[in-house]
């Protein structure tokens, strides 16, 4: 059985660090934070991947290749549209 | 089966290749908290959006490298799919589009989850080696809380997609109806929690849990949609977390618990922005309940302006407030906007933009809209800085936003939205007040903002209307 008492620990802790670090963002990122967090929380494709690829019964391979695609989806689709914001943020006029 | 499942429960670290995932692991777990940390100032957020990728990559390689995997075939038919379905919507999705690719990739990732719990429950050896309760409790959480999400994140899409109606529909015992079905995917859970081995709870669970995410979405209002957002976002984070006290896998601990944190915090905000509490939003049904009470006052007078009025109005002044709102998203206006702020920057006037944290249909929605139309964004101002200068402004126009500017908010007693902090945009020496008709705004309350003495009405679509003011403008230039 995994070791619930440290994991509990470690979920406490981070909660705490997150919510003191997005604490500190710019509402002017709003937006780009959650497209951002939401690329990170698609760490669940490590879980899919091995789903996928383990071969341990059709269900799990076919669940785990449906997890696979919706998580890569938010990682690509995420990370690239926030880098389009985040572009377009200027703090001076742009010469032209 | 129950070899490889038992390693998988204790992240099968071991040998070289399990410390290397580890180590990956690790790494990834630095860079998240450092992405964030970075993405807190507009001069360092790309950096970090970098960080989050290299952590990404690295956790991802970790898992492929992990010694249960024996074919890749699925695993990179997965990833091409996922390529091929988020990259264009990235490239070509239009930045008015934001909201609904966020409801879209929240369903996206809380469908990953509940589709990895599902597999797991399935995978484990019920008869002769029934899962501990704890492990069922993480997991039962794990499938509730990415099913609800996935369901009610399609809705939030359809809503805002205009595939489903944006009102709010309600019908009678509505919350009493909500509440016995989440009841009940509980008691499944419960059951399920105590005797891992009735296998048939599982998929009424799941249908339960399916169903509440549905039902959760189908009161809320546009104008709710920042809230019920970040609630998605905090509840998809929530459900990654979960699977992580399944798998032992304290990165998807740490990382589902930064994104639950900060969808938490964006709904805080947007919460006191209404002055309104979680419960009121998810099932107060707002907007439905007040429409009635919109119909007592009295038919005020109204004044209405001309672009050309308006053009000379801008021109003659030294200091103007733009406030935008859903408006200008819907009539994709930025642009013109953008025009209209350099004519007027150009004569010397001063502009600045006030935003209101519930403007638009997600947080910081209508941030990003202006940093599109490359408005510098030291030009876009809080609500609490800029709320005492209006006295100060010449000219306060505003751009399709309502009931942000609605002066009832701080006055009447009675109004449904009384004590929600407003942009006191009736403090400007002259008010411009661009808007479609006199139609009342989401909430279906009056504004009394357009009846006072000193506002102009200028009736008509925001993207023409501030194009044809910023024409004007140009025309008088020469």
């Amino acid at each position: 059985m995994p070791d619930f008492g440290s994991h509990l620990y470690v979920f406490i802790l981070a909660a705490f660090l997150g919510l003191e670090v997005i604490k500190r963002v710019s509402p002017l990122l709003h937006t780009p934070l959650m497209s951002l967090t939401n690329a990170i929380s698609a760490i669940s494709v490590v879980a899919a991947i091995e789903l996928a690829g383990a071969r341990q019964s059709a269900l799990a391979t076919v669940l785990g290749t449906i997890a696979v695609a919706a998580a890569s989806t938010n990682i690509i689709g995420g990370f690239m549209i926030t880098d389009r914001m985040l572009k377009m943020f200027r703090r001076r006029e742009v010469k032209r | 089966m129950s070899f490889l499942l038992a390693s998988m429960a204790t992240g099968g670290n071991t040998g070289v290749a399990g410390a290397f995932s580890t180590a990956t692991y690790l790494l990834a777990a630095a860079l998240f908290v450092l992405s964030l940390k970075w993405l807190s100032a507009p001069d360092t957020a790309r950096r970090g959006n970098i960080a989050g990728q290299i952590g990404m990559a690295a956790a991802v390689v970790g898992a492929l490298l992990h010694h249960n995997i024996v074919s890749y075939e699925w695993i990179l038919i997965g990833f091409a799919i996922g390529g091929l379905i988020g990259a264009p919507m990235a490239i070509f999705m239009p930045m008015t589009a934001v909201p609904q690719r966020t409801a879209l990739s929240h369903a996206f990732g809380a469908l990953a989850a509940a589709l990895v719990g599902t597999a797991h429950y399935y995978l484990f050896d019920l008869a002769s080696h029934p899962p501990h309760p704890l492990v069922m409790l993480f997991l039962t959480l794990e499938v509730l809380l990415g099913a609800l999400t996935f369901t009610g994140s399609l809705m939030a899409f359809g809503k805002l997609q205009d595939l489903l109606p944006t009102r709010p529909l309600t019908y009678r015992n509505q919350n009493a109806i909500n509440f016995a079905i989440l009841g009940a995917a509980v008691l499944c859970a419960t059951l399920l929690i105590i005797r891992p081995q009735w296998a048939w709870l599982f998929p009424i669970l799941l249908l339960l849990a399916l169903a509440f995410g549905v039902l959760l979405i189908l009161p809320i209002g546009g104008a709710d949609m920042p809230t019920v957002i970040s609630l998605l976002n905090s509840y998809a984070g929530l459900s990654a977390s979960m699977m992580g006290f399944v798998l032992d896998n304290k990165l998807l601990i740490i990382a589902g618990a930064l994104d639950g944190a900060s969808g938490f915090i964006l709904s805080i905000i947007m919460c006191k922005a209404m002055n309104r509490s979680f419960t009121n939003v998810l099932f107060g049904a707002f907007g439905q309940v007040q429409a009635s009470a919109a119909e007592a006052g009295e038919k005020k007078t109204v004044r209405s302006t001309t672009p050309e009025e308006a053009a000379q109005i801008l021109e003659a002044a030294r200091s103007v407030i733009i406030i935008p709102g859903y408006g200008m998203a819907v009539a994709q206006a930025q642009h013109k906007v953008r025009e209209l702020f350099d004519h007027l920057t150009r004569r010397g006037v001063e502009v600045k933009f006030a935003i209101h944290p519930v403007a638009g249909r997600m947080p910081g929605h209508m941030n990003v809209l202006l940093a599109e139309a490359e408005i510098p964004y030291d030009r876009l101002v809080e609500m609490d800085e800029i709320n005492g200068d209006f006295p100060q402004c010449d000219v306060a126009l505003v751009i399709g936003a309502n009931d942000v500017v609605n002066p009832a908010a701080r006055h009447d007693k009675s109004s449904p939205i009384y004590g929600m902090p407003i942009l006191n945009a009736d403090q400007a020496r002259t008010v411009i007040a661009i808007k479609r008709s006199m139609n009342p705004g989401f909430a279906g309350i009056e504004n009394e903002l357009y009846t006072l003495d000193h506002t102009l009405m200028l009736f008509g679509d925001a993207k023409g209307v501030v194009g044809a003011v910023a024409k004007e403008l140009a025309e008088n230039g020469r």
